[in-house]
């Protein structure tokens, strides 16, 4: 689905990511953990195309073209989507007109019809269903007055609702209580098929017990120092990091 | 502009008064005439405001001095069909309409039906002439005309709205007042002027729709007039789409009661040079005053807001939030000054003023004027220039709407605060597709 080759980007001038490699295939979860500074949230913010991070050096590969070539709303017509660390407000237009406006270009893009008024509106119900939100939140602005955890869970929303290739959770988790992380969990499950991939990048384990991961990998100083599946997550929440980077340092 | 192009176009207003008064045809024994003849001769002894003048200081008028523009009574009349003036009129909710072609109130083209007992909606040419007494103990009494535009209306003005609400009652319907300038046959002045009476514990809803017609520019010089007796809501929403090699001043000034609320909400999209003077003296207490405003320029317009809001007794809110949108050369400027005199303890007064610039070359001016001399009062102001926020850019972006619609979604964002100030949904929805037609960008929903 996804290869990302020696990637390096800057911000402000100051390199955050020096060289990531990661593989990602259809129906696979990987986790992203690492100390604060790492370059995890920079990583997403790349593969999504913010413009505030400068690609240095490398290539992204994604359903065979090259996406860093690409504008982020092309990416996401072509099935790449961030959950934001914190998603934006937008005063004045609703999530239904966002949504559609949304839904329909990433349907023209790929030579569908447009969805009517009445299949949206199905559609709508069903994802919202899922993640325990009230109808009316749809005719609300995007995120406008909502609480932290409303806003993540919008933000899965919109994921359910877009149903991509390739989602990016930035942080989903962070702040979230017990019962929202529940919520929040249960959707993307929903979303996980075999046609799809998840991203998550995360600093809590607790996640992990909810969204299980095929791989995890540790992200310090900008690099991939190690790999392994969900029992690294374990080993990570007992130890903290500090045995990672003495290991690196030891065999470097 | 030298003092003798000055001179000249004084010359010319007052050479043709006379030929003005030949065509009143028995205005002349009004005491309007009397107000007319009184402003004429105040214009004669003043100028026109220059870049010298400190409320003037960002907005040159010197380009609409050197056109002679001649009242519409000395050309031929232009005839509209109702037909043709459809596609101006906001549709989608029910409104009386008033139809004022350059100033002058059109019976034929107005459509007002099933008043409330004692509401008078009328023109100000007619009630003048034929019911004096409804108007004349306030008429001229509540405002206060500052410069050689106003007095240039109010030495030419032959016509207008007049709204009358007595005591207790309210209009459900908002008056819908469409001013439809321009002339294809010469230069028009416009300079329609307008009084609106709201008594006792009585509401109304004003929208005035001031629209351009044809290529010819013409001088679009307007005055209005309020009264808000106690405890009355006056909403009044001025939309400004004048054409864009048209001038407009617009002077709206008044007075308000104990107990009342004034709403006003103003949108400019149109006009080369544009001035709005907003006023209100709140002289009793418990009074709320809001006003909020929403500007729109392009290419080479200049839109210029002045408000005044006069607090001179204790306990009144005021509350004034404007916003520009600016692209290609537009220029904007904004003054907003609040008075709160040493009576008027316990005021509130907030005003916030913010401007987002979509090119280079555009250019704002703001002037906050605070002039606070009670000592126990919240008072603040607050200002801000930028651009589109560019994390919600990528935030739209990023669930695959491209570039123009995402823009179109942030100007919508922008405008919102100040359009939700509109409660007449409809409505509400033409004015977000006017801002987006005016900025050539594509339509969301």
């Amino acid at each position: 689905m996804i290869s990302i080759k020696n990637l390096q980007a800057k911000v402000e001038g100051k390199d955050i990511l020096r060289g990531i490699n990661l593989e990602v295939k259809p129906g696979e979860v990987h986790a992203i953990m690492g100390p604060n500074g790492s370059g995890k949230s920079t990583l997403a913010n790349v593969l999504a195309g913010h413009e505030s991070y400068e690609v240095t050096g490398g290539e992204v590969i994604f359903e065979g073209k090259q996406l860093l070539e690409m504008d982020p709303d092309e990416r996401a017509r072509e099935g790449i989507f961030l959950a934001f660390q914190y998603p934006v407000e937008i005063p004045g237009i609703s999530n239904a007109t966002f949504l559609k406006t949304a839904i329909n270009e990433i349907r023209k893009h790929h030579g569908q019809e447009e969805l009517t008024a009445k299949e949206f509106l199905a559609l709508i119900r069903e994802k919202a269903k899922i993640l325990g939100m009230d109808d009316s939140l749809i005719s609300r602005a995007v995120n406008v007055g909502f609480s932290g955890g409303e806003k993540k869970r919008n933000e899965i929303f919109q994921l359910l609702m877009l149903n991509p290739k390739l989602a990016l959770l930035d942080e989903t988790d962070s702040g979230l209580d017990i019962d929202a992380l529940k919520i929040v969990s249960e959707g993307v499950n929903k979303f996980k098929s075999k046609d799809n991939a998840v991203i998550l990048v995360t600093h809590y384990q607790r996640l992990l017990d909810y969204i299980v991961p095929d791989f995890v990998h540790v992200l310090y100083k900008g690099r991939i120092i190690k790999s392994g599946t969900k029992e690294l997550a374990l080993e990570l929440e007992e130890k903290g990091y500090d045995w990672i980077k003495n290991e690196v340092l030891e065999t470097a | 502009m030298s003092k003798t192009e000055i001179q000249n176009i004084k010359d010319w207003y007052a050479s043709q008064f006379s030929e003005y008064e030949s065509k009143l045809n028995g205005q002349t024994k009004t005491f309007l005439h009397d107000l007319r003849k009184d402003a004429l001769s105040k214009l004669n002894e003043m100028n026109f405001p220059t870049l010298k003048d400190e409320e003037w200081r960002y907005t040159n008028v010197s380009p609409i001095l050197k056109h002679n523009f001649v009242h519409p009574l000395s050309v031929e009349k232009v005839e509209y069909t109702k037909e043709e003036i459809s596609k101006y009129i906001f549709s989608g909710f029910d409104s009386h309409l008033v139809v004022i072609i350059n100033g002058i109130f059109s019976e034929e083209l107005s459509d007002i039906k099933n008043l409330p007992d004692g509401v008078v909606i009328g023109s100000l040419d007619k009630i003048s002439r034929e019911n004096p007494e409804l108007i004349k103990n306030h008429f001229g009494k509540n405002i206060k005309l500052k410069n050689a535009f106003n007095f240039l209306n109010a030495a030419y003005s032959n016509d207008g709205l007049v709204l009358y609400v007595p005591n207790n009652k309210v209009l459900e319907k908002p008056i819908q007042v469409l001013y439809l300038n321009g002339n294809d046959n010469a230069e028009v002045l416009s300079v329609p002027r307008s009084f609106i009476y709201i008594g006792k514990s009585a509401e109304a809803s004003v929208i005035a729709n001031y629209r351009g017609m044809g290529k010819n520019p013409y001088l679009s010089n307007v005055i209005n007039e309020f009264v808000i007796e106690q405890n009355a809501h006056l909403n009044y929403y001025k939309v400004q789409n004048e054409s864009q090699n048209a001038y407009h001043i617009d002077l709206t000034d008044g007075y308000q009661n104990r107990d009342s609320v004034f709403n006003h909400l103003s949108l400019s999209f149109g006009g080369l040079i544009v001035r709005n003077d907003l006023a209100s003296l709140l002289d009793d207490e418990n009074i709320q005053t809001h006003y909020y405003g929403l500007y729109v320029g392009q290419q080479n317009q200049h839109i210029d807001n002045y408000t005044f809001v006069d607090h001179a007794k204790p306990n009144c809110e005021s509350n004034e939030l404007y916003k520009g949108i600016l692209d290609d050369k537009a220029r904007g400027v904004f003054t907003g000054r609040i008075l709160v005199r040493q009576d008027a303890q316990k005021t509130n007064a907030y005003q916030s003023n913010k401007a987002v610039l979509l090119s280079e070359k555009t250019q704002v001016d703001t002037k906050p004027q605070l002039e606070i001399f009670a000592d126990d009062v919240k008072c603040s102001h607050g200002a801000a220039i930028g651009r589109l926020d560019d994390v919600a850019y990528f935030y739209i972006r990023s669930r695959g709407v491209p570039e123009a619609i995402a823009k179109s979604m942030l100007i919508k964002a922008y405008a919102s605060d100040v359009l939700d100030n509109v409660t007449i949904e409809e409505f509400k929805e033409q004015l977000n597709h006017m801002i987006f037609e005016s900025l050539h960008r594509v339509e969301v929903e």
